[in-house]
């Protein structure tokens, strides 16, 4: 991949991340849950994984919701946060609010697994360093059944070989991802490096727009 | 020469570069910025020591966080009056034309682009938004995009995105009595699901959209997102460049002239193909309403909420819907008691949405148990209401009218609907605690919101037409 000026790092970049899963087998989970509008009231990118998915984790009184996954301490690793978020279909769909993946993020997952991703959150979280990947409905499930089997199952991402693994059993499968932001998440680049790259050609291309 | 959609030749004529193995550069025409997915990307530009490349194709408006009441006051939240500040000091400091409260042309930024004449066919515009699929109505391009790509465009004018799939949704026939362009939305995303259109950009074709007014074309537009579609377009005619002529941005003279030409050849060619395509009969449409938690989860409003097995979503998930709306499967929607009317946002603000509302509840009288917040798109929709008489209506009826900003359409400001009430809303999205914590909203159109909000419950509006 051809990316002329690469100039820094913008977010971690992403290889092979082996580890422990926190399963969230819900359909449809929309962005207003991962971070409800009243959060988005900052002008810095800090602080959002406190309020990561507030209104399933805390009661009205800031109160944790035990039966919520995130409170469920099985799914640490001794209290440390996961880094793989395991979701049903449909995951992040609904308002545009990058925060979402910011607080995904801030909260310490660096990838999503689920069998269908709403297209907006897709892009987000490739712009900011996490890794959304796609699977089959049918490994999908055998990734929650495994989680369910064992909590401390652990599932392989390999990015330079797009595949993901059940450690356990071995089991995978291929992930798609196209060529130009696989190179970025694995080195850590933004798109706004590669657009700088190419003022000049904008710029003779707004020659002809209306403005 | 290969036959195209009208979304191909907006798209390809935008192209700047085309990555191969990777996405497409697009040239962005029009970007409107708002106070909440805005400061940070102003915060990007500044670390890595960079400007605005084109300042005035970007338009600055106040609107997800401002208050719809006593707006000439000083904002009391302290952190909502910071991004009002904030997308102030950034719009002057980088040269952005800003509309900030009190400003005559503030309003809801898919409202007022519209309306002044920024948005015109062929465009491709952007917008930290998913709803800037509105102004696809116009036969742009339009989509909502996160924050960093808002960065990206004030920085280089362009975004980088993946092609999308096309599909075309014909609806065909003659709409009934009381059956709306929010209805005909509705109904459609019923039909495919919240998630049905996901990695598609849409085209509405078919007489029911051509005999639309471009409000409601906004309204359908507006609603892609909510079947998970990037956005949808219709192309424009002569309903589109009527609504044009002699706004504030628009062409003018010979431009004018130039322009309208080139518009007219914005249409899908015969022939031309799309990845999916589904057709509707206008005649089994009638006045819909949701009863779940995502936008899909809708219904006509005679029948009644389906059983887990006849919905797309998994039972899961369903279940936790209803149990969140404290709804049971088989029961009726008429008849629900109400608490709140919310009339307002991008979807649902517009002059029309204040007349459809105001014919019902001309000579009626607000139900007692109903709050009520009407909330105009826009300052310029504010004074159409008053100039047209339809204030006179609602105060006789007992309602009060608020000022201009998104309001209960997403709660970040004080208009949020107190937990456990039930609100009617045509707004676009019924998400859990979407118009305040543990509130419940049941999506419909205005002339359904109406009819709750003189009778107190969930009613059919055709009994009043
Ligand atoms: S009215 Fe609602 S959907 Fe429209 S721009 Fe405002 S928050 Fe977004």
């Amino acid at each position: 991949m051809n990316v002329k000026k690469e100039k820094k790092m913008a977010y971690d970049s992403f290889n092979v991340l082996k580890a422990t899963c926190v399963p969230l087998p819900l359909e449809n989970v929309d962005t207003d849950q991962i971070i409800p509008a009243r959060f988005l009231k900052a002008t810095k990118r800090e602080g959002f994984g406190d309020n990561l998915f507030r209104d399933w984790r805390y009661n009205g009184d800031d109160s944790p919701k035990v039966d919520f996954v995130l409170n469920n301490t099985t799914y640490t690793d001794n209290g440390t946060p996961r880094k793989i978020l395991v979701a049903g279909r449909n995951f992040g769909s609904g308002s545009s609010r990058e925060h979402a993946a910011w607080a995904i993020y801030d909260y310490g997952f660096r990838c999503v697994i689920s069998s269908f991703f709403a297209d907006i959150f897709k892009g987000n979280s490739l712009n900011i360093g996490i890794l959304p990947v796609t699977v089959s409905p049918e490994f999908l499930d055998k990734i929650f059944t495994a989680i369910e089997a064992n909590p401390n199952a652990e599932v392989e991402v390999d990015l330079p070989n797009q595949k993901v693994t059940l450690v356990a059993t071995g089991e995978s499968e291929g992930f798609d991802i196209n060529g130009y932001k696989k190179h970025n998440m694995l080195n850590g680049f933004d798109d706004i490096d590669y657009l700088q790259s190419m003022k000049s050609e904008i710029a003779e291309f707004s020659q002809k727009q209306t403005s | 020469m290969s036959k195209k959609t009208l979304f191909d030749k907006v798209w390809d004529a935008h192209v700047v570069k085309h990555i191969e193995d990777g996405p497409d550069v697009l040239f962005i025409d029009r970007h409107f910025i708002h106070e909440v997915t805005s400061p940070v990307a102003f915060l990007g530009l500044e670390s890595r020591g960079i400007g605005v490349l084109f300042p005035e194709r970007t338009f600055a408006t106040a609107d997800h966080n401002t208050p719809t009441i006593n707006q000439h006051l000083p904002v009391e939240d302290p952190l909502s009056a910071n991004q009002l500040k904030a997308l102030e000091t950034n719009s002057s400091k980088y040269g952005i034309s800003h509309w900030g409260l009190n400003n005559p042309k503030n309003g809801i930024v898919h409202v007022v682009g519209p309306e002044n004449g920024i948005t015109l066919p062929g465009m491709t515009i952007v917008c930290g938004d998913s709803h800037t699929s509105t102004h696809g109505a116009f036969g742009a391009i339009a989509f909502g995009i996160g924050t960093s790509e808002v960065e990206m465009v004030l920085a280089s004018q362009c975004i980088m995105q993946p092609k999308p799939k096309k599909m075309r949704i014909n609806v065909n026939g003659k709409l009934g009595k009381g059956v709306t362009p929010k209805d005909v939305t509705l109904y459609i995303i019923a039909q495919i699901s919240a998630s049905g259109a996901t990695g598609y950009f849409a085209e509405y074709a078919g007489d029911v959209f051509e005999n639309m007014s471009m409000e409601g074309r906004m309204t359908v537009c507006n609603m892609s997102i909510e079947m998970g579609a990037r956005g949808g377009m219709i192309a424009p005619d002569e309903t589109t460049f009527a609504f044009l002529e002699g706004r504030e941005k628009s062409p003018k003279g010979d431009d004018w002239t130039k322009q309208v030409a080139y518009w007219k050849t914005l249409k899908t060619d015969d022939g031309a193909e799309f990845d999916m395509e589904l057709t509707y009969n206008a005649a089994d449409i009638e006045p819909q309403i949701t009863y779940g938690t995502n936008p899909g989860l809708g219904t006509g409003i005679s029948q009644s909420i389906p059983k887990a097995a006849d919905v797309k979503d998994g039972e899961a998930s369903y279940k936790k819907s209803l149990a969140y709306m404290g709804f049971s499967e088989g029961e009726s929607m008429i008849g629900k008691a109400v608490d709140y009317v919310f009339l307002g946002s991008c979807t649902n603000g517009r002059i029309e949405d204040f007349r459809a509302f105001a014919s019902i509840v001309k000579g009626r009288k607000k139900a007692d148990n109903i709050t009520a917040w009407l909330v105009p798109g826009s300052h310029i929709v504010e004074s159409q209401i008053k100039e047209e008489g339809i204030l006179d209506i609602l105060t006789e009826a007992g309602f009060a009218l608020r000022q201009p900003g998104c309001s209960a359409c997403l709660a970040m400001n004080d208009d949020k609907i107190p937990a456990g009430k039930l609100a009617v809303s045509t707004s676009n999205r019924n998400f859990e605690g979407r118009q305040g914590p543990n509130s419940k909203t049941l999506l419909a159109s205005p002339l359904v919101a109406a009819a709750a909000a003189v009778t107190g419950v969930v009613t059919d509006p055709r009994i009043f037409l």
